[in-house]
């Protein structure tokens, strides 16, 4: 029964959008993905997802590590709020940022001054990314880091390790298959990412219009042929990515049994 | 919250700290405690602020004022208008949607998730692992992809629209499209909250139930169902709020009419592209509190499962 109702909802209309690609033969295939709106916004979709999962890689570790290991006010609030972006509804998020960085938003006023503009250009897509990929990188570091041994530094410590050497040979190895994941995990939710960013884009195209859009732009246009090809090129994405982090999980795994 | 501090195993008193040991509250709630920090663990003071700084800065930016911002906006034109915004005729045609199709959807999730926990957690059959991953598929595919299949399957020019439609059976732009489009994105709420903790709790409390002669369901409503309670009503919350909450999936497959086809996400998109922006933000923080609700109730049920 499972895997009937797991067919019904996911499988067999997955397939259907694979079987409406083979519809096209390869060349069309191939015209539609390489022409040059459609290969912008892919292009636009993959670049500004990774940029956006690798800040949250970054900030996402300071974070982790301040959650995990330092006691300041307002920690166990700053812990919740994380799961907040997973939370609030996309559509939510898409004007509420779009609002504060229009030009007249409370941090739109403050940039645009310096000559910056965010709203309704590439960099508040890259916004708009951040915050929804921002929890997966804490969250998934988050348990690994806590049941670090303490054992494992004392004895660097012991050792003569400084800090640096330490967390540089001791901690990062042992938290790097959760950090990849949760990196992978950011950057498969922001390629995929429409709600949140249509507001904030200004959506022109060949400049700041993303690939989950113009898949709804074509079917609005009953292009029907050119949405799918989109659409089964972000899907093989999704495959590889969801392949990806099969694979770092086991690896991680194996890592932990090893200890 | 207490002040006192933990009793810690072979230190009967409690100001029996060792010297050196660091006296920590204890968390009321939800968070594991900071473990005291031994020597070996403590980070140069610098790096410490710079940490700390970072992740205020970080999170206050990308989160507290997008939120209050939500909350800002809605209450900008004063307390009436946000009433009348929210009282608005397709604003309640909308609410009263969303809660058709989340009650619906989560649902059918709910009884999904179980059964597919059970059944991976219990029995052993090939293909397992395949079918784990096939089931967070919905994860990672886009929205809008996930409502372009069933526009696919079931649209006017979609492999069942020519037999939909001389059966008069209407599912894109109605009701029923809706729901499919949110029961795939909610797909593995409920179950992946469920699949690690009845697999760490393993089928011996069953089999003992089992062979003191409780039949198959009994033992399902006596013995399983109660050890994962919390997680169960935890997924279940995160499967509404995100069935309450999808915009890209339901976009696809609504048609967006007024009135009848358009959730509440779907209301707002319309509101703030037709400038009516307070109202749009109106509607918005009802959403917005449905993600705050979720959030303390999941912080609660996490304090509660810690507690057994």
């Amino acid at each position: 029964m499972t895997l009937l109702w797991l067919s019904l909802i996911v499988l067999i209309p997955l397939a259907a959008l694979f079987l409406k690609t083979t519809e096209l033969s390869l060349d069309q295939f191939l015209r539609i993905v390489t022409g040059p709106r459609v290969a912008h916004a892919l292009q636009l979709s993959f670049g500004l997802s990774l940029a956006a999962a690798a800040v949250n890689l970054l900030f996402g570790s300071a974070v982790v590590w301040a959650l995990v290991r330092y006691e300041f006010p307002g920690r166990r609030v700053f812990d919740a709020i994380v799961d907040i972006p997973f939370a609030l509804p996309t559509a939510v998020a898409g004007i509420a940022l779009t609002n504060l960085y229009a030009e007249n938003g409370w941090l739109g006023r403050l940039l645009a001054p310096l000559g910056i503009q965010v709203a309704f250009t590439p960099l508040g897509i890259f916004v708009a990314l951040v915050f929804v990929g921002l929890p997966f990188v804490v969250r998934t570091v988050q348990p690994v880091l806590e049941d670090l041994e303490a054992e494992l530094e004392e004895a660097a410590a012991t050792l003569g390790a400084s800090r640096l050497t330490t967390i540089r040979r001791v901690i990062f190895p042992a938290i790097l298959p959760a950090l990849l994941t949760g990196f992978a995990l950011a950057f498969a939710r922001a390629v995929g990412e429409y709600g949140s960013v249509i507001f904030i884009a200004g959506n022109l195209p060949n400049v700041s219009e993303i690939a989950p859009l113009l898949i709804v732009i074509r079917l609005e246009e009953f292009r029907y042929a050119d949405a799918t090809a989109i659409a089964a090129v972000m899907l093989v994405a999704s495959f590889l990515i969801l392949l990806a982090i099969n694979l770092l999980q086991r690896w991680s795994e194996r890592r932990t049994r090893g200890y | 919250m207490s002040d006192q501090p933990l009793t810690l195993p072979g230190y009967p008193s409690r100001t029996g700290y060792p010297p050196g040991m660091r006296a920590f509250r204890t968390p009321s709630m939800v968070l594991r405690q900071v473990k005291p920090a031994s020597d070996a663990r403590a980070d140069p003071t610098p790096m410490r602020w710079a940490i700390i700084g970072i992740t205020i800065a970080f999170l206050t930016l990308f989160v507290v004022i997008p939120l209050i911002n939500v909350f800002a906006q809605a209450f900008s034109k004063g307390l009436e208008a946000y009433v009348a915004a929210i009282g608005n005729a397709d604003a309640l045609a909308a609410i009263k949607l969303t809660l058709i199709v989340a009650a619906i959807s989560v649902g059918l999730n709910l009884v999904f998730g179980i059964v597919a926990a059970w059944a991976i957690t219990k029995y052993e059959f090939a293909g397992k692992s395949l079918l784990i991953t096939v089931m967070d598929l919905p994860f990672s595919v886009s929205p809008v992809i996930a409502g372009l299949v069933f526009v696919l399957l079931f649209g006017a020019q979609g492999y069942l629209g020519p037999w939909l439609q001389a059966h008069d059976i209407t599912i894109i732009f109605a009701l029923p499209g809706i729901v499919l489009a949110t029961v795939f994105v909610t797909f593995p709420f409920v179950a992946r909250e469920l699949i690690p903790l009845m697999r760490e709790q393993g089928t011996l409390e069953e089999e003992a139930a089992l062979s003191l002669g409780a039949s198959g369901l009994r033992t399902f409503f006596k013995v399983t169902l109660p050890n994962v309670k919390w997680a169960l009503l935890y997924g279940v919350l995160l499967c509404n709020a995100r069935a309450m909450g999808e915009f890209g999936a339901v976009s696809v497959v609504s048609g967006h009419v007024r009135g009848e086809t358009n959730t509440m996400p779907l209301h707002v998109e319309i509101l703030y592209n037709e400038y009516q922006f307070m109202a749009a933000f109106a509607v918005a923080s009802l959403l917005a509190l449905l993600a705050l609700v979720t959030l303390v109730a999941k912080v609660m049920l996490e304090g509660r499962a810690a507690k057994e």
